[in-house]
């Protein structure tokens, strides 16, 4: 879910973030835009996922990413997190076969990288044209890619799902990693059936996640090589509609709970105060349960001043039903995104009545 | 105060009043000066913009680029394999599209395509596009980026949208002030279709940061480093626009003259008021308040009126450079006048500052003028006689720091500042040479009026003296760039005659259409010898430079003309053992025969020893000869970029139809000798028309000059004749002598110019021309030319002495008795 | 209203220093006239232009209503010049390029007194209502000593000096212009110095005062 985050940056890139009024009479094709969003096929309950297709691009639709969080940990101990996205934005509405016809594609890819630890936080993006190669997905074998940055099979998963074993690179300015993730597990439905929804209204996505992968790579920080071990979490998530016009940011939660199992929870803040909270408990064998809005209790404890703004960074989170009330600790709080619309993502540990690791996203403020 | 401020200079103005005519010329001298000097700036001005818009449409100025070996458009697959490995790269594809306007009229455009996500953004045209319209630039039907001025030259507007020759019709127009003039910039995608080369690119933008180290290239990209060659053209253009900018300066000069000699006038014939003014209480601090402020009015008016005018200059003149500029370095300069307000401001504060240059010193006189004024018109001659003196020992020592620099100079603009000295030193050292001239006169002079004709000459001498030396100046810089002007036509005439072997000239579009050609062509028994050459763009020690692969023939050792090689040179060249150069190379690089050139190719660095130098009027790159068959060897795939045909004379037009028909060959790709010759004198035309229109008009400033220092010297005239005319001359009489006498002193200057115009014209040949461009002419004498000058300098003063000589006819006793009146 | 004390002034000359007044003591009372005689060199032009603030002394002391004008700078003596005194020079120095009218009130208006209704009358008095368009050069010479004369009282300064105002005009027209001066300069309540070789003008004047070398050699007051 995270991370209609990308829909933003991506407009904002595109001049389209709506910021700019006295542009949008430049010409039609911009204020095109909004008739083309009525080209783009629209998210509905009914719709069955059928993989491995599904891992690959939906061009049809408006927005999609690929996003992986990693949890983890050195040979010294020293924990670290890591981020890996792919986003995808279309210009206009195409088949897949248009999308892939060269530069007349009208998909647009952006990639985020971040690696994270008590002492540091380094980030870098990506911006890429498709249909030439220089950015895009491919099912079979799977690969997402942009520029050198890549999330590929890692080998033949022999009749598994081709999501569970993968391997992921990125690098940027003094920081790299590569990571090996296996998962053996099949992936996990979000929401109803992967219909997530994001408002009471229209608003709603696709959604699914591999939330059960294990980790072993190594992460360059600065020239020093560390060899890392830990646990991953992959987001797949694809939409046409923004968010609703009075939802101004989010607050996103995906934990691995030392028991096994794995929650994700997040709240989308209204302008008005009323926020849509929505969340998923995952039992260690890949069973899920809907958490319903009124199941779930995020409070804000601490701001932390990041980058000039006040981000809350400490929380206590609860799920009353299930006797869960922990609270949350970033590992490094200045883990802020200073990327075109800048957001706040970075690794957590939480305590209380489950203990565990996780990562937070932010954005909004 | 204020008021007090406010009487002054209503009665110092009020003198303008009674004498219009001189503040008529202090007005047109400034409005000369400033209108041709901020014209040429305008011009200038005009062309750096363009040149800056060219050199950052990508950010950078030596943007680094890789290109494919042989300059070809290369397979878009490694721009995807480079981004795959990590390197920031961006892909480009560049090409020539011929669109019609709505008028029919064809324009040849440079198209550029651009992928706007991947491009080095920094401080880009591209980045700017960014911020205007990304997603129109990007989404069917997208957008044609085309700056202002192109777009109105084509009578097109914003949103129109415009077929190509080739039948692709463009994207909608869209206009962008910060695209380089000519130039249509769509996205690549489009640029493939546009330009029917899907899949392919020209060139790759590499980041800056990334390139500084110039990193080798994975193997299985054969590209190479290159640098782009729109940061070459302020490079290659510097000396065009320097040569412009002194012309302007000297037109400047001259102008400052009139002004200097008006205003000095003005302040002679105020003394008496200015000592009225003080003597009736007025402070010092305020008389200069007055007379600076005066001066300031003085310089807005006039410097508005040459600012305007400098504006129409320029948009006169813009169409000629514009074209010379194409002509000469292929750079794009917008048709079009557009220029900001600092160019204005400019022009009015060069307007100021030569004002107060020209002015300063009549204030100056005032301030230090006592308030008790005792006329000693004795010591104000013998004033002038020293300042005679003192100017002559001034040139003297400036033509001793000319001579000084022809040995030492050793750049450009030491060549300009050699000419400087020149025309200054010359200028300086006239009165004296004059004086001396006439006191040789006077010694021949046997009647006592002849011996008066002398003598009252000399007297005169000092106040004509700055107008004789403006008139000299403007002679000498007609002369000497006239000389070089056509000392370069006949030069360049005769040896294009040469050069332009071939009768017939033709560029393929493909190695394919060439073969075709070929194949054609080897079938007609018209043709005698077909003479493909192939061509790398490619640098020798940072200059850009064009290596031409030329097969062996006996018709180049027949017909290329080199102006130095080793014994049998050609048949070496054929050989592969060495290249011949251009002149420029040579120059600039300083390369003599034996020399070797280290040239870098795909396989390693190519030693080529120097067989020969030749000359290559017109090309500002140099150029490199050397065997075809080598240089296919070297850089292979390269495709033939022109065939040379010798061709039975009458067979030529058939043969043309020909071509045309099978392989609808168009406007520059099938050329004829004469129109080669033609369109190459056509540039060469353009090159000067500019240079040529501002000298004459310097010279009609240096007449006007004339004619305001003869209008000042008229009242004193008269009081000088009215001695003669008591003693028994007629009033016409007297005309004609002072008549004579004008003449006289500007027929001398004239004949005292001619030496300096040559000296002139040999600087510019053997220093500035050298240094700016790369050749040397050879030297030719021009009498007739000489000649036309000095007459149409004489009618200009003879035009000029018709009023104040007039007066002299027209007067009556009463007015010249009043003489004596007035020295009682 | 004038105090002369004690005055010395001397000149640099290619031949040495030349002492051309030596120690002159003078007064003259309000709305009193005073002639100024001597030869040529005697001193009395030299006397009248530091009275006139259009050079200074080397010594002694000059007093105009009170004001002393020892130790005034170039502007403060402009003002002085201005407001205090007026001068009739013998070359008229008019403006040539302003027409009459311009002329006659050119310093009042420089001293920011223009007095519309004295032009008129002054214009009146000196026969020029009818020359007011005219430029200078268009006047004879006794019309253009009268726009002098005009200009002059224009201002109504407490002193007026005039230097030779009629020496340049034949008798009968100086002695027309003589009377206008004293009559116009006793109806402006100004006091008048004026240098003249002639023994004739002189005599019109309330006192008469001889230089010679620089000294005041006679004096018709006792």
């Amino acid at each position: 879910m995270h991370r209609f985050s990308c829909l933003f940056v991506l407009l904002a890139m595109l001049g389209l973030a709506g910021c700019e009024p006295e542009q949008q009479s430049v010409d039609a094709g911009f204020a095109g835009l909004g008739e083309q969003a009525e080209g783009f096929t629209e998210v509905s309950p009914d719709r069955r996922f059928e993989f491995p297709a599904d891992h690959g691009a939906h061009p049809d639709y408006r927005i999609e990413w690929w996003y992986v969080t990693a949890n983890l940990t050195d040979e010294d101990g020293r924990e670290w997190g890591a981020q890996w996205t792919l986003f995808r934005q279309a210009l206009q509405p195409q088949t897949p076969l248009e999308a892939e016809a060269g530069w007349n594609s009208a998909q647009v890819w952006l990639g985020h990288s971040a690696v994270t630890h008590a002492g540091g936080h380094k980030y870098a993006d990506r911006l890429a044209r498709g249909g030439v190669g220089q950015a895009g997905v491919r099912v079979e074998p799977f690969e997402a890619w942009i520029d050198d940055w890549s999330l590929a099979q890692a080998r033949d998963t022999q009749g598994q799902d081709s999501l569970s074993a993968l391997s992921v690179k990125a690098a940027g300015e003094d920081f790299s990693y590569q990571l090996n993730l296996t998962a053996d597990r099949p992936v996990v439905l979000q929401g109803e059936q992967g219909y997530s929804r994001k408002s009471e209204g229209d608003q709603a996505s696709y959604y699914y996640s591999q939330p059960f992968f294990s980790v072993e790579g190594a992460i360059e920080w600065e020239g020093q090589r560390h060899i890392v071990t830990g646990q991953a979490w992959l987001d797949r998530e694809w939409s046409s509609q923004p968010l609703a016009a009075n939802q101004q940011g989010w607050d996103w939660f995906s934990l691995h709970l030392d028991g096994g199992e794995k929650l994700m929870l997040f709240r989308l803040r209204s302008t008005d105060g009323s926020h849509y909270y929505s969340g998923t408990w995952i039992q260690p064998d890949g069973e899920t349960q809907p958490l319903a809005p009124g199941a779930i209790e995020l409070e804000p404890l601490d701001e932390t001043t990041v980058a000039g703004r006040e981000v809350p960074t400490r929380w206590r989170l609860r799920i009353p039903s299930r006797a869960f009330d922990v609270t949350t600790e970033p590992l490094n709080e200045q883990a802020w995104m200073g990327t075109t619309i800048p957001y706040w993502e970075g690794p957590i540990r939480f305590g209380g009545s489950h203990t565990g690791v996780g990562y937070l996203e932010m954005t909004g403020y | 105060m204020i008021e007090r401020l406010g009487w002054v200079l209503r009665t110092l103005l009020s003198h303008w009043r009674r004498h219009p005519l001189q503040g008529v010329c202090l007005l047109v001298g400034l409005w000369l000066a400033t209108g041709l000097w901020t014209g040429v700036q305008a011009l200038n001005e005009q062309a750096r913009d363009s040149y800056d818009r060219a050199a950052g449409l990508f950010g950078e100025d030596n943007q680094s680029v890789l290109v494919s070996p042989g300059n070809q458009p290369f397979d878009q697959e490694y721009f995807v394999t480079l981004r795959r490995a990590g390197w920031p790269v961006s892909p480009v594809l560049q090409g020539s599209v011929t669109l019609n306007g709505p008028d029919g009229a064809a324009t040849r455009l440079r198209l550029t395509g651009i992928e706007p996500l991947s491009v080095p953004e920094q401080g880009s045209v591209v980045g700017t596009i960014q911020q205007v319209d990304l997603v129109g630039f990007l989404v069917p039907p997208g957008r044609t980026w085309i700056a202002p001025d192109t777009l109105a030259e084509l009578g097109l507007s914003s949103g129109d949208t415009a077929q190509l020759a080739n039948g692709h019709a463009l994207p909608p127009l869209q206009s962008l002030a910060a695209v380089p003039p000519g130039m249509l910039l769509v996205d690549i995608g489009v640029a493939q279709r546009m330009l029917d080369q899907s899949g392919r690119l020209s060139q790759l933008l590499v980041e800056g940061a990334f390139a500084a180290n110039q990193p080798p290239l994975p193997e299985q990209v054969a590209l190479r480093w290159d640098v782009r060659d729109e940061g070459d053209l302020q490079r290659l253009t510097d000396s065009f626009h320097m040569n412009l900018t002194a012309l302007g300066l000297l037109a400047f000069i001259v102008g400052l003259f009139i002004v200097h000699a008006a205003a000095g006038l003005a302040m002679e014939q105020r003394r008496g008021l200015l000592q009225t003014l003080r003597a009736c209480g007025t402070s010092l601090r305020l008389v200069v308040c007055a007379l600076l402020l005066e001066l300031l009015v003085l310089a807005l008016v006039g410097g508005s009126l040459g600012v305007l005018s400098g504006f129409a200059l320029a948009s006169l003149l813009v169409g000629d450079l514009a074209a010379s500029l194409r002509g000469l370095y292929g750079a794009q300069v917008a048709g079009q006048l557009v220029l900001d307000s600092q160019w204005w401001l400019t022009g009015l504060a060069m307007s100021l500052a030569g004002t107060l240059l020209a002015g300063g010193s009549s204030v100056l006189k005032a301030m230090r003028m006592p308030v008790l004024a005792w006329a000693r018109p004795q010591a104000w001659r013998d004033a002038q006689a020293r300042s005679i003196r003192r100017l002559a020992i001034m040139g003297v020592l400036l033509l001793l720091v000319a001579g000084i620099l022809i040995y030492v100079g050793e750049s450009l603009l030491t060549g300009f500042m050699l000419l400087g000295c020149l025309l200054l030193g010359a200028a300086w050292l006239l009165p004296l040479v004059l004086s001396l001239l006439l006191r040789g006169g006077r010694k021949l002079a046997r009647s006592p009026l002849g011996h008066w004709f002398w003598a009252d000459s000399q007297q005169q001498l000092s106040g004509l003296s700055l107008a004789l030396m403006a008139l000299l100046l403007a002679l000498a810089a007609n002369i000497g760039v006239g000389s070089m002007t056509e000392g370069f036509r006949l030069t360049f005439t005769s040896w294009l005659d040469q050069r332009l072997a071939a009768d017939l000239y033709l560029r393929p579009e493909s190695q394919a259409q060439a073969d075709s050609i070929e194949q054609w062509l080897s079938r007609q028994p018209s043709v005698q010898a077909q003479l493909p050459s192939w061509q790398v763009q490619s640098r020798v020690r940072d200059w850009p430079t064009e290596v031409s692969g030329v097969i062996d023939h006996p018709l180049y050792a027949r017909r290329w003309p080199l102006i130095e090689a080793v014994p049998g040179a050609w048949d070496q060249l054929a050989q592969g053992r060495g290249a011949v150069i251009s002149e420029q190379l040579a120059y600039r690089l300083d390369i003599e025969l034996g020399d070797a050139i280290e040239l870098e190719t795909p396989d390693g660095i190519w030693t080529l020893p120097v067989l020969g130098r030749y000359a290559d009027y017109g090309n500002p790159k140099g150029q490199l000869l050397v065997s075809a068959e080598q240089l296919n060897q070297r850089w292979p795939g390269l495709e033939v970029s022109s065939i040379g045909l010798l061709v039975d004379e009458a067979a030529i037009s058939d043969l043309v139809a020909g071509l045309q028909d099978n392989f609808e060959l168009g406007g520059f790709s099938l050329i004829d000798q004469a129109a080669l010759k033609r369109y190459s004198q056509q540039v060469f035309e353009q090159t000067f028309s500019a240079t040529a229109a501002l000298n004459t008009l310097t010279l009609g400033v240096a007449a006007v000059a004339l004619f305001t220092s003869l209008l000042s010297l008229a009242d004193a005239r008269l009081s000088q004749l009215a001695p003669l005319w008591a003693m028994g001359l007629r009033p016409s009489r007297l005309a004609w002598l002072s008549l004579a006498q004008m003449l006289m002193l500007a027929t001398l200057t004239c004949v005292l110019a001619i030496p300096v115009g040559l000296a002139l014209a040999w600087c510019l040949v053997e220093v500035v021309n050298v240094q700016a461009f790369g050749w040397r002419l050879p030297w030719h004498w021009f009498p007739f030319q000489w000649l036309t000058l000095a007459g149409f300098a004489l009618l200009a003063v003879l035009l000029a002495s018709i009023s104040p000589v007039w007066r002299i006819v027209r007067v009556g006793p009463t007015q010249l008795l009043r003489q004596f009146a007035h020295n009682a | 209203m004038l105090e002369v004390s004690t005055l010395t002034k001397s000149y640099q000359n290619p031949q040495g220093p030349l002492q051309v007044l030596n120690g002159v003591d003078l007064r003259l009372t309000a709305g009193h006239t005073l002639a100024l005689m001597g030869e040529s060199g005697s001193g009395k032009s030299t006397l009248l232009h530091l009275v006139a603030g259009l050079d200074q002394a080397d010594a002694g002391e000059i007093k105009v209503a009170g004001t002393s004008l020892t130790g005034l700078g170039e502007a403060a003596r402009a003002a002085y010049r201005r407001d205090r005194v007026a001068v009739i020079f013998q070359q008229f120095n008019l403006v040539p390029s302003l027409k009459v009218a311009d002329n006659l009130a050119f310093q009042a208006r420089l001293a920011g007194r223009e007095d519309t209704a004295w032009l008129a009358l002054l214009a009146e008095r000196l026969g020029l209502a009818s020359l007011l368009d005219r430029y200078p050069e268009q006047l004879s010479g006794g019309q253009q000593q009268r726009v002098a004369v005009g200009r002059a009282l224009a201002v109504r300064p407490p002193l007026i000096l005039a230097d030779e105002p009629t020496g340049n005009l034949d008798e009968h027209t100086a002695d027309e212009v003589m009377t206008l001066l004293l009559e116009l300069v006793r109806e402006a309540e100004s006091s008048l110095l004026m240098v003249t070789h002639s023994a004739r003008l002189a005599a019109r004047l309330d006192r008469q005062v001889t230089l010679s070398a620089g000294r005041i050699v006679g004096d018709s007051l006792p």
